[in-house]
């Protein structure tokens, strides 16, 4: 084997080929994870209190009203109880999940979760504050002030954990996080604990459900999710060289302001609609970001469209899960999330698979 | 060479480095703490001034005010002493053992667990539940509560040897069940109940009685000489678990004893206080700013967790037009404070 041939092989096969396996194998992922999520939606419809067969449910979705009593009862029970949860798992696991991989991408810390930037806090104080000061009852009225509220707390976490020298710390973010949290939680007891009407909400809401919210509230939470999600996947290659450190990527030609600000309105945006929507839902972003970066690896073009599909397919496993094991009575999905989630991230803390960062 | 270290000392067997601004600090917290601790007993509807209350806590007082003194407002401010320094040591230790400041009790899930059992003897009415709350009563099994996640967070953190990283991500998924299973709790229970199970969650000095004060004074008193036992191989820790090793630290057994002393200190805070917010996370760090020392100092984070707690319960007593129960005003100070912490801390 000559010189020139050496170098052939090496330069042009083996570095190629091997690109392009991984490619595939992401790929493939990828499609895999989009069956699942459909196999899952469809035994969504199917599965509660009153099973349906999939026959059942198609006709239930597709078929035209006509006199016949089981049809009717049928269409009422996917159009108006199941679909509208079904469609809001997945959308508002899509954006917890994505928005889970984009905080912690962000912020470089690992741990770092919608609950730690005091986005869910935000959000319960605003809805138990409207509450009691209007007297508001349906959720129609208040997911607004959740939206604004979660909004708000997540801007003022990130502005203050920016704030001069520790800017991109995620130290100081984190700590600002729960300050910020602990210091609503706190005002949102003395306030709930004054009011009982908002003591009564608070406790519903917190639980985080994805049940009881019609598409008149959906609508605009998924056009906010997909207003978020458009920056925050234009971002990923950005992301990327941001976590090669803040110097590294600005000597590549990385604006790093502009790509800091641009991922903190594209997770106010996911988690904040989410959480109006749902209630708080902890633990689910932070998990799933986890399992998208053992699937994938570090790259975050990869990582956050793995992210978003399984936060979608483990939300809705949840609250059918939850459907199920307590019946007559239902576990909300935001139960079933941390008790389903956080033993199945003890066991990948204990293998090992997350290092120090 | 001379003025950047600091001089050495032996006694014996003993050695320890002289550090004249940690004792001076230590000092007037100490001073600081039994001042509010005082005029914490001494502001009431019936005042009793501060010479009265420190002759009385003395033995030299007049009847009348021994009875107001001793038996109505003693147990309040003692729990406030006792619960403060338990959190601000706890923390402490906490802190330093994972090396992050954010490894509070409330993140390493102890609290958590006290909270979800709390819940469930005061929602869960009739049978056992409330067999066992009227037999060792909420307190008690509050504190099994902690006890008993804090050893399960350990254990589950235990892989050949506990790493900071490990035990803070196991917390933080233990503290997710048991808050799930208290959100759980709270839906599914009736609202009377939620309502007095919400205002335990958010810690409370009120209507303390000598009995629950006893079990957590004697508690801290032993726990703290334990860990000043173990303190003096504290400090090599900090510098990783090599170096410790190399310096003569059995550390697995020392953070153990620590963890374990923590773990305790926490649990019996939290069940005579419920789990006050806060108190834990914030007292090392301010305590670590105030003596001007690179690890949370262990007396002196008691102590700023005393004078916190103590304060934020004279605050809410008196200043406010309406009664809050501690906890709120904890986090209220607090959450701020940290804040205004971090952002001189950047702007330096």
């Amino acid at each position: 084997m000559t010189y020139v041939d050496m170098c052939t092989t090496a330069v042009e096969r083996p570095a190629p080929e091997g690109a392009t396996h991984v490619r595939r194998r992401l790929v493939a992922g990828l499609g895999t994870l989009v069956v699942i999520l459909l196999i899952a939606a469809v035994v969504s419809l199917a599965v509660g209190a009153r099973a349906l067969s999939p026959a059942e449910v198609w006709r239930g979705l597709f078929a035209v009203p006509d006199s016949d009593q089981r049809l009717t009862e049928i269409r009422l029970i996917v159009r108006t109880v199941r679909l509208p949860r079904t469609v809001l798992a997945i959308v508002a696991g899509t954006a917890l999940g994505v928005g889970g991989a984009l905080i912690q991408g962000y912020t470089r810390n690992p741990i770092a979760d919608t609950g730690l930037l005091g986005v869910n806090s935000g959000a319960s104080f605003a809805v138990v504050s409207v509450i009691a000061v209007f007297g508001f009852a349906n959720p129609f009225q208040y997911v607004w002030f959740a939206f604004a509220g979660a909004a708000l707390a997540g801007v003022v976490v990130f502005g203050l954990a920016s704030i001069g020298r520790g800017a991109g710390n995620p130290l100081t973010l984190a700590l600002a996080g729960q300050g910020i949290t602990v210091f609503l939680m706190a005002m949102t007891t003395a306030v709930a604990l004054s009011d009982q009407d908002s003591l009564n909400a608070l406790r519903f809401w917190n639980a985080g459900s994805v049940a009881g919210v019609g598409f008149d509230v959906i609508g605009p939470v998924t056009a906010f999710i997909a207003v978020g999600l458009v920056p925050a996947l234009i971002a990923l290659p950005a992301l990327n060289l941001l976590n090669l450190g803040a110097d590294v990527a600005r000597g590549l030609g990385v604006n790093i302001a502009l790509s800091r600000t641009i991922g903190i309105v594209a997770i106010t945006l996911l988690a904040g609609a989410a959480t109006a929507a749902c209630g708080p839902i902890a633990f689910l972003g932070l998990m799933v970001a986890h399992i998208a970066r053992y699937l994938t690896g570090p790259d975050y073009r990869w990582l956050v469209p793995y992210a978003g599909l399984l936060g979608a397919v483990v939300l809705l496993v949840c609250d059918m899960v939850g459907r199920v094991v307590v019946r007559p009575g239902e576990l909300d999905a935001g139960v079933v999330v941390a008790l389903i989630g956080a033993p199945f991230f003890a066991v990948l803390v204990w293998r090992g698979k997350f290092k120090n960062a | 060479m001379t003025s950047s270290v600091a001089p050495g000392v032996r006694l014996g067997r003993v050695s320890f480095v002289w550090r004249p601004w940690l004792v001076l600090v230590t000092l007037l917290l100490t001073a600081a703490t039994f001042l509010v601790f005082c005029l914490s007993i001494s502001v009431g509807d019936f005042p009793v001034g501060l010479s009265r209350v420190i002759a009385t806590i003395l033995g030299r007082g007049e009847r009348v005010d021994e009875f107001v003194v001793m038996d109505l407002r003693m147990p309040r401010a003692l729990a406030g002493l006792v619960v403060g320094i338990a959190l601000g040591m706890s923390g402490a230790i906490t802190q330093s053992v994972a090396r992050n400041p954010l490894a509070s009790p409330d993140i390493l899930g102890i609290t958590g667990g006290a909270s979800a059992v709390a819940v469930f003897l005061v929602t869960v009415s009739g049978g056992t539940a409330a067999a066992v709350a009227g037999s060792v009563g909420l307190p008690a099994a509050a504190l099994a509560g902690g006890l008993g996640t804090g050893l399960l967070v350990y254990f589950l953190a235990w892989r050949r040897g506990i790493e900071g990283f490990r035990l803070i991500l196991i917390g933080i998924s233990v503290s997710a069940v048991m808050q799930a299973i208290t959100t759980w709790l709270l839906v599914s229970a009736d609202i009377r109940d939620v309502a007095r199970a919400q205002a335990w969650l958010v810690g409370s000095l009120d209507d303390r009685s000598w009995d629950e004060v006893r079990v957590a004074f004697w508690c801290t008193v032993v726990l703290m000489a334990v860990v000043a036992g173990v303190a003096f191989q504290f400090k090599p820790m900090h510098l990783g678990d090599d170096i410790a090793a190399g310096l003569g630290v059995r550390y697995s057994r020392v953070r153990a004893v620590l963890l374990l002393c923590a773990v305790l200190l926490a649990a019996g805070a939290v069940s005579a206080a419920g789990p006050v917010p806060f108190v834990a996370l914030v007292a090392p760090q301010v305590a670590m700013r105030l003596a001007k020392y690179p690890t949370p100092p262990m007396l002196a984070s008691g102590l700023v967790g005393a004078l916190l707690l103590i304060g934020a319960d004279l605050v809410a007593r008196t200043a406010l037009p309406i009664t809050l129960p501690v906890g709120v005003v904890t986090a209220a100070i607090g959450g701020p404070f940290l804040v205004c912490l971090l952002v001189r801390a950047n702007l330096r």
